[in-house]
């Protein structure tokens, strides 16, 4: 990816970016949910989540050997994939899972398209799906945050999500525990805030723009509030925005740079494509949580868009009017 | 005889119907799930192959060149009834498990596609050494695909379990595990001819290219 020599007609602009500092930047600003997910769910997160890394940049390094490509395991784009699949994965699944899911996204969800950047789809949600479609008693078995600390065996817990799907109430669950992290559900997705800290840091640093997680969001609020349970209008639009992971997948896998569209107006119809799919399949679909699935079919459609939203060469074809 | 060979041969390396033509792609994706699925079918569908093309190629000087398809057609189902009907008199349990893949395979895009490439201009002996490389060639691939799916899927293989403690992938005996193998076999396929052929043409040429990757300095 780091090519030594750039041709490009000018004006040029130095920038001291690359794609090492922008992954490791992003790897750096998930750490704060991670951190709150090993206080919560117990030890057994962290190893889930050393193991993911290593096991993804382990694949990496080992597919670039054998192709005989230059190896970069250092640039962070397998760790990063290897963190996020394992902020996916529920706490308390055996360790070969990990493993298993980091070879499948590194293998097939990236590396038989052609490496790094050049994905279509975000190899971190690909992990998942596959471990999803083949071991999905480990994947739903979520650990109730805080009982590893009472001494006591992991009890496992229901997400809010599930808990609507399946019976349509929540129980004691309140906006204030959802926003902290304490509820069940994935290792990374729990702690909005601490989401939300390394969302401000990728906003700063400017390695993400508004465009598509915001319309993502805003999306799902709309369509899950005029799609209640109730009646229209009437929806928790607030609780379906922070559960599951929508925060997680809106601002940290859905803005990965190679699987989304390139122009502005593009990534509105991405986020917007995300949401709708994301409220169909909570309210009306199989799964009680879909911003993977949702992620990724919109991910098969970045061709597309981008062929739609086409900016207008300089000094070619029409100016509107 | 050399030539006869070649016809037969042919169908299994170069010209196989799943990994070199790409063909008859909906029974290889839907039967591969267990060795057992994949062996039956593959051997219904060189039945129906070979009597089509042995039919066709007797009669290929009969049929109007505008209504041949339909005459292929006619030939074809005749043949997979036959077949339907012995399946379900004498092995009713695989009958079950292809299920509706069975009266398919009429519209199998090997058989017609042998019709109409082959049988339907070259003489009899030809063209049954030509249905019989293309069946042994389908079966194999459909083996192949199904060996996998089902070790990994199932953790079985013709049914006996492999493996103690093994929790199978079951992704693997889903659609998704049929497309990858598929894919990722005719990548495969691919690599070696390619390889091969870049082999051959450098011996030809002498390699000329500095810093070549190819192995030939």
């Amino acid at each position: 990816m780091e090519n030594k020599l750039y041709v490009s007609s000018s004006p040029h602009i130095n920038n001291k970016e690359s794609v090492k500092k922008i992954m490791w930047g992003v790897f750096f600003s998930l750490l704060p949910a991670g951190v709150w997910g090993v206080y919560a769910f117990g030890i057994s997160a962290l190893w889930v989540i050393i193991v993911a890394v290593l096991s993804a940049v382990i694949t990496e390094g080992v597919l670039q050997k054998f192709s005989s490509k230059k190896i970069s395991i250092l640039d962070g784009s397998a760790a990063l994939t290897g963190l996020l699949l394992a902020y996916n994965l529920p706490s308390g699944v055996p360790l070969w899972i990990p493993v298993a899911g980091s070879a499948f996204a590194i293998f097939i969800g990236k590396f038989v398209f052609g490496g790094l950047g050049k994905n279509i789809f975000n190899p971190a949600l690909a992990g998942r799906a596959f471990l999803m479609a083949s071991w999905p008693g480990y994947m739903t078995a979520f650990s109730k945050p805080f009982s590893t600390a009472q001494g006591v065996d992991v009890v496992t817990t229901a997400t809010p999500l599930m808990l609507l799907k399946e019976k349509s109430v929540l129980g004691n669950i309140n906006y204030l525990d959802l926003f902290i992290g304490n509820r069940g559900g994935c290792i990374g997705e729990v702690c909005i805030i601490a989401l939300l800290l390394g969302v401000a840091f990728l906003f700063i640093k400017k390695y993400i723009s508004w465009h598509i997680p915001l319309t993502f969001i805003a999306t799902v609020g709309v369509f899950t509030f005029i799609f209640g349970k109730t009646g229209l209008f009437t929806g928790d639009w607030l609780l379906q925005i922070l559960s599951g992971g929508l925060i997680l997948g809106a601002f940290f896998m859905a803005t990965d740079y190679v699987t989304s569209p390139l122009t502005y107006k593009g990534q509105i119809i991405f986020g917007f494509g995300c949401g709708c799919l994301t409220a169909i399949i909570r309210l009306w679909g199989g799964y009680p949580e879909g911003v993977c699935y949702a992620i990724l079919i919109m991910n098969a459609v970045v061709p597309l868009i981008d062929r739609y939203t086409r900016s207008r060469i300089y000094g070619v074809g029409t100016v509107l009017k | 005889m050399k030539k006869l060979f070649k016809e037969f041969t042919k169908g299994i390396t170069v010209e196989n119907p799943t990994f070199g033509l790409v063909l008859g792609l909906c029974p290889t994706l839907a039967v591969s799930t267990s060795v057992v699925n994949a062996i039956g079918m593959g051997v219904a569908a060189t039945f129906v192959l070979l009597g089509s093309n042995i039919i066709i190629s007797l009669v290929r000087k009969l049929i109007p060149d505008q209504i041949r398809i339909p005459c292929f057609i006619v030939i074809i189902a005749t043949f997979v009834t036959i077949n339907e009907l012995v399946m379900k008199a004498y092995f009713p349990a695989l009958n079950a498990s292809l299920g509706i893949f069975v009266p398919l395979i009429v519209v199998n895009c090997i058989v017609l596609g042998r019709a109409e490439a082959f049988a339907c201009k070259k003489p009899v002996l030809d063209s049954i050494f030509d249905a019989l490389g293309m069946g042994c060639g389908f079966t194999l691939a459909l083996t192949i695909i199904a060996a996998i799916r089902e070790s990994l899927g199932a953790g079985k293989f013709f049914g006996i379990t492999l493996f103690n403690n093994y929790e199978p992938v079951t992704m693997m005996v889903l659609a998704p595990g049929a497309l990858l193998t598929l894919g990722l076999l005719i990548a495969g396929v691919n690599y070696w001819h390619i390889k091969k052929n870049d082999l051959k043409e450098i011996k030809k040429l002498g390699c000329q290219k500095e810093g070549c990757e190819n192995g030939c300095r």
